[in-house]
């Protein structure tokens, strides 16, 4: 019976090592992604059925398409006026809940310049599959 | 239990019966009639995703519909109602009793269902089967998304009764002779899944009243143009149903443990280490719920914690595969029906458990939230392991239930076409998730990997409704006209079985 418990032992040690490791290092990474650059552009992004609109800083609107500059760092700000939407850009792991009286915030810096794809990840009614927009990433 | 479907009985007489055998058989037989059901929705919504655009039906919405449904019927009408008939029927058996403690109220439980299921069915919501405000409260069409909330409520009901019937029977009238630390592992999962359900699914059902209430406009708890906020139905949601996914699988872990030993011919590795196992499986299932929730704007602390809490989970889970895979370590193990589903279900348990681990590291869940990697992983999960030991274990009882055997081959057959179907499904719906695809959509960027992946997951779909259809007409057949299975020990294990033939009395 010992040697049993010695092995169960054993190997439970490992699960829990291979958990910190993994645990500890999400932490470190989540902590940088976390926190956002004080000099990023803010973009303010409204999501509603079924379509997304974005503002500048300086108070220019875009429908539907969205243009950036490569090597610059954005903030977004990401609310909704209906039901909840989720702002994703697939290519830059951009992802974030668009939830009606919330502002949520997330951040990348664009560094290759083309065309990508903005969607919508959270399920939101009839055409949610439909709500799409284009970023355009320019040098 | 044996017999009751060969011995000719009038069917009003099982359908009326408070008997905990009769009750189980409409337990078991309907969840497995809302399997087929969920799983014919399935096969449409991945007809439907062969191609990006419509493709076999024409309007988003009635996929929509689909979906909601496909998820609802399964969880709520296939995992809950087959767990609790197996429960049904052995663990009165198991603690020896001759009944379980409140038949009549286990009729009840029992008779719930099929209203419950009647008003989710009919209403053919289009809500998710999460039903997350504000579009369940200002948008969803009624009556559709009312009638889904009235047979939640119902089923949730049902769930809570059945749950104080098992906690009492298994606490109260178990054999004074018989110490709980004797008892077989499965009624320990019984009984702990039962005090998830009495902790769990309150909270959900009174969410479900404030969710009705706004939507007739007299609350606004979870709408913001009235001051509330969708994100709390997320919270009381997610306090329910993670604890939920385990309150699905304990029961199957109690029926691995019942299979394992038996079809090695060895004693259990460690019975301590396996209800330990699961006490602290069913504490921890309670200390995760917001990692469903990362990308709805959490602070930093709140998301630590919750990947804490999620990761502490892991190690009770390695603990139960330790002792699945030490018990029939040096056994002589025999290859029937249940051990391929068991050992298949643990396979793809180990994988589903890896994709967690990924889902739950926080960086990485903002990439596989809300995409097809969840479905792939989720999938993995009700289907590839709680499914497949359900499956196991319905063959196991299969003699029992019917006095008949069923066909092994064509068993065979059902387990290798939905092993390999899962995988190509479930796997390749991880990849799907990885290059972006969200779920629950009715269309996809026409782009070519995604457009092959969809094939490859729609063939592995094919392969398992194939695989189901042969699960039916082997049932069916075997119940009818299966050879004569020789009772005092059908499947050659030289084990003791439960003592099946002692009947009381009808109540």
């Amino acid at each position: 019976m010992g040697s049993h418990n010695m092995i169960e032992w054993v190997y439970i040690a490992a699960v829990v090592a291979i958990l910190t490791w993994v645990g500890a290092d999400s932490w470190v990474i989540e902590k940088y992604i976390d926190e956002i650059p004080e000099d990023a552009e803010t973009i303010k992004v409204t999501a509603q059925q079924w379509f997304w609109t974005f503002e500048h800083e300086d108070g220019t609107k875009e429908v539907g398409e969205l243009h950036l500059k490569a090597g610059k760092a954005y903030r977004f700000e990401v609310t909704s006026k209906d039901v909840i939407h989720a702002f994703n850009i697939p290519f830059y792991t951009a992802m974030i809940d668009a939830v009606p009286g919330r502002i949520n915030k997330v951040w990348f810096a664009p560094d290759q310049t083309g065309e990508f794809l903005i969607q919508c990840r959270e399920y939101c009614g009839l055409l949610h599959s439909q709500m799409r927009a284009k970023l355009i990433v320019e040098a | 239990m044996v017999l009751e479907i060969r011995k000719p009985r009038p069917l009003w007489e099982i359908l009326f019966s408070t008997h905990h055998t009769d009750v189980a058989l409409l337990y078991t037989v309907s969840s497995l009639i809302f399997l087929f059901m969920g799983g014919t929705l399935a096969m449409v919504i991945r007809s439907e995703l062969l191609f990006p655009g419509p493709t076999i039906i024409n309007d988003p919405s009635i996929f929509n519909r689909i979906f909601t449904m496909h998820g609802t019927d399964l969880l709520f009408l296939w995992l809950l109602p087959f767990a609790a008939g197996i429960g049904n029927y052995l663990i009165p058996i198991m603690v020896k009793y001759k009944d379980m403690a409140y038949p009549k109220l286990n009729a009840v439980a029992y008779w719930m269902i099929p209203p419950g299921a009647a008003l989710v069915w009919l209403g053919w919501a289009d809500i998710g089967w999460t039903a997350y405000p504000p579009y369940s409260i200002i948008r969803a069409p009624g009556p559709a998304a009312d009638m889904w909330i009235f047979g939640l409520k119902i089923l949730g009901l049902s769930s809570i009764l059945s749950s104080i019937n098992f906690v009492v029977t298994i606490l109260k009238c178990k054999h004074p002779d018989l110490p709980i630390m004797k008892v077989p592992i499965f009624v320990w999962a019984m009984l702990i899944t039962s005090f998830m359900i009495l902790a769990a699914l309150p909270t959900f059902t009174a969410s479900l009243i404030m969710l009705y209430t706004d939507r007739l406009g007299v609350s606004g708890f979870f709408n913001p143009a009235m001051g509330g906020d969708p994100i709390a139905y997320q919270h009381l949601f997610w306090f329910t149903f993670h604890p939920e996914v385990y309150i699905f699988f304990i029961p199957a872990i109690g029926m691995a443990y019942e299979l394992i030993p038996k079809f090695s011919r060895k004693p259990l590795f460690s019975y301590s280490s396996g209800v330990i196992a699961l006490i602290l499986l069913g504490l921890i299932g309670f200390a995760s719920w917001a990692h469903h929730m990362f990308s709805t704007g959490l602070s930093f602390i709140e998301k630590t914690v919750f990947m804490v809490g999620t990761l502490a989970a892991v190690p009770m889970s390695a603990m139960h595969v330790f002792n699945w895979i030490a018990t029939p370590w040096g056994g002589r193990i025999r290859f029937a029906a249940p051990t391929k589903w068991v050992y298949g279900g643990i396979a793809l348990f180990f994988t589903a458990g890896a994709g967690g681990v990924v889902n739950t590291a926080i960086p990485l869940d903002f990439i596989t939230h809300d995409s097809y990697w969840v479905v792939g992983h989720f999938h993995l999960f009700v289907m590839g392991t709680i499914s497949f030991i359900f499956f196991g274990f319905m063959y196991y009882i299969f003699p029992f239930m019917t006095g008949r055997m069923y066909s092994e081959r064509l068993a065979s057959i059902h387990f290798w076409l939905m092993f390999i179907g899962a995988i190509l499904t479930f796997v390749t719906q991880h990849i799907l998730g990885l290059f972006g695809m969200p779920r629950r959509v009715y269309d996809y960027v026409s782009d070519p990997d995604l457009i092959i992946m969809n094939q490859i997951a729609s063939i592995g779909a094919f392969m398992m409704g194939t695989a189901m259809a042969t699960f039916l007409a082997n049932m069916i057949h075997s119940t009818m006209k299966g050879k004569p299975a020789r009772m005092e020990d059908p499947f050659e294990i030289g084990e003791q079985y439960y003592d099946y033939r002692r009947r009381e009395p009808h109540h």
